[in-house]
């Protein structure tokens, strides 16, 4: 069984939705079935946005908000103090988190393996903005091995065009190149 | 977005969805005013226009209610019109929907389920859709990306129809399908043609045209208004075949078909059954699944059209069961129960008395959980037992 199931943690404007959404390019670049949708109330920037993506070698019908995550993509750090934010991660998932600082511990009892990267620092070297979104995917990419880094790529180019495109591609590559991996 | 007019699978949104349909289908005419959660099909349609993709005339309008007027007159004047709307905004257009209907003008319309006004709600739900029940427009709601699509080009088939003319509103769910990003087969706009051409063959619907007076819903004394009033209801009786027809056309052609009025998935030997519509369709087939394998027999109706009703289809698949769930997203004030449930015991005379159970679930933005649909079946298998049972449940 091939079906995975990721939840992302952002605030409006880090590009959560986003990343959710080329992260279902992605796989489906790789002929996987996908489904990815956002659950917020307003639209308002810097309000705490959940999404997710599924993806599957056979149709997804269901409809509802992933509850027993493989992997939680934390965007934001500052979200780690959410009571909620791990909730239903299973016992084999994996935590990607964007931190300005390596992690010398689990921050959770429920997190045994994270992919951390100070994606904020490499969004405002790439892009200029803090805009990790992309460089999270490339980290999820290598540590999970779900999505080789071409077609996160090309996921990439199914959402964004031009200078832009270029920054994120660049932004992901170093997500996947740099990326250090910790287990508990 | 890279836009291209050739047939494509592409990861796209409900709204974008809804937005390829409707610029496949040469629309002469959009009015839209934007609202969340459709607003993404009101910001693709004006850059399909803006960019040369979309040759029509877009009208840019100040509020829900000029939209459907807008509208309303370009079909009037014989061309093709889209609109698409949600709460709020379908409230605010709750009069001109009336004319639309009343004048037999074929408007396709995209509504967006969301709470309506009341409880400040920018949240999933069906209760918009269920409050323009009556506006005398056909109604049906869809359960993923790819049948949004589809059935907004069905749409155009269906409301321009010589034997039809009356508008058509396809409803999806906010956030849990406008925003869910899938892949879609996206046909090309030379197959659309194709599938729309019949309709030039058809006698030509009556016309505004200057210099040359129609009345219209303006003869509205006794006689003439019950005349009136007949032959829009027996219009929107033949929607019935109708739909099946075009979809059969549809299949055909693009490969891909959805039960016409209702789709019964896993019902032949099914002892029980549920009743929903919407996103909580698809989630429902898994968890139908997976009671079977559990060895219950269990089987599900999907609602497809909602105006009009589906009497006779769902007479016959409901007929012989040992007990009946009615799963909606919406509440119907005065009778304490959900609006579909009401609907359904309607059909007691044709169905036989049997345990009939009303569930409410998904109000506001909460999620139809497999879980929650499990308890459901649990508690039909349960009343079909003979044990004492709850006439309506609220979830969670």
């Amino acid at each position: 069984m091939l079906a995975k199931e990721i939840r992302f943690h952002g605030r409006g404007g880090q590009g959560a939705v986003l990343a959710a959404r080329m992260l279902a390019s992605a796989c489906a670049v790789e002929g996987k079935y996908v489904a990815s949708f956002p659950m917020f109330g307003f639209e308002r920037r810097g309000m705490p946005v959940v999404a997710f993506t599924r993806f599957d070698d056979q149709p997804i019908r269901e409809k509802t908000q992933v509850y027993a995550p493989d992997a939680l993509v934390v965007i934001d750090p500052t979200l780690l103090g959410i009571r909620a934010l791990f909730d239903g991660l299973k016992p084999e998932g994996i935590l990607v988190l964007n931190s300005p600082r390596p992690l010398v511990e689990a921050p959770h009892p429920s997190v045994h393996k994270a992919a951390v990267i100070n994606a904020t620092a490499v969004a405002l070297c790439e892009i200029g903005r803090d805009v990790p979104n992309t460089c999270l995917l490339g980290a999820l990419a290598r540590a999970t091995g779900w999505v080789s880094l071409d077609s996160v790529l090309a996921g990439l180019a199914e959402h964004l065009e031009g200078d832009m495109l270029k920054k994120n591609i660049r932004n992901a590559e170093r997500g996947y190149h740099e990326v250090e991996v910790l287990t508990w | 977005m890279a836009v291209s007019l050739d047939r494509q699978r592409k990861v796209i949104t409900g709204n974008a969805a809804a937005a390829y349909a409707a610029m496949l289908c040469r629309p002469d005419v959009v009015a839209a005013y934007p609202i969340t959660p459709q607003s993404e099909v009101v910001e693709q349609l004006a850059k399909f226009h803006a960019d040369g993709w979309l040759d029509c005339e877009y009208v840019t309008v100040e509020g829900e209610n000029s939209a459907q007027n807008v509208v309303c007159a370009a079909t009037m004047a014989g061309g093709r019109a889209f609109t698409a709307t949600s709460s709020y905004g379908l409230v605010y257009m709750y009069d001109a929907m009336f004319n639309t209907a009343g004048y037999r003008a074929p408007v396709v319309m995209v509504n967006v389920n969301r709470e309506p006004p009341g409880i400040h709600a920018v949240c999933a739900g069906q209760q918009d859709m269920i409050s323009v029940r009556d506006t005398g427009w056909v109604q049906l709601v869809v359960e993923n990306c790819q049948e949004i699509l589809d059935t907004v080009i069905m749409a155009f088939r269906l409301a321009e129809d010589f034997e039809i003319q009356l508008p058509v509103m396809v409803n999806y769910d906010g956030y849990y399908l406008s925003f869910l990003a899938e892949s879609v087969d996206i046909p090309g706009i030379a197959e659309v043609d194709r599938y729309l051409e019949v309709l030039k063959s058809q006698p030509r619907r009556p016309r505004l045209l200057p210099g040359q007076a129609v009345g219209c819903g303006s003869h509205g004394i006794g006689t003439g208004y019950v005349e009136l009033r007949k032959k829009h209801m027996a219009a929107m009786e033949r929607v019935k075949s109708k739909l099946e027809e075009i979809e059969e056309e549809f299949a055909a052609m693009f490969g891909r078909k959805y039960g016409g009025q209702i789709e019964e998935y896993r019902t032949d030997d099914a002892e029980i059954l549920l009743v929903t519509s919407g996103s909580a369709v698809g989630t429902a087939r898994t968890v139908i699944d997976a009671k079977r394998a559990e060895g219950i027999n269990v089987g599900l109706v999907k609602l497809r059209l909602f105006r009009p009703f589906p009497r006779e289809r769902l007479s016959e698949v409901l007929r012989g069961r040992k007990a009946i769930g009615v799963l909606d997203r919406s509440i119907c004030f005065g009778w304490d129960c959900g609006p579909l449930y009401m609907e359904i015991r309607a059909l007691t005379p044709e169905v036989g008395i049997v345990p009939m159970l009303s569930f409410i679930d998904g109000l506001a933005n909460m999620d139809i959980t497999k879980e929650h649909i499990g308890q459901m079946i649990d508690a039909i298998v349960s009343a079909a037992q003979k044990k004492s049972y709850r006439q309506v449940t609220w979830l969670p």
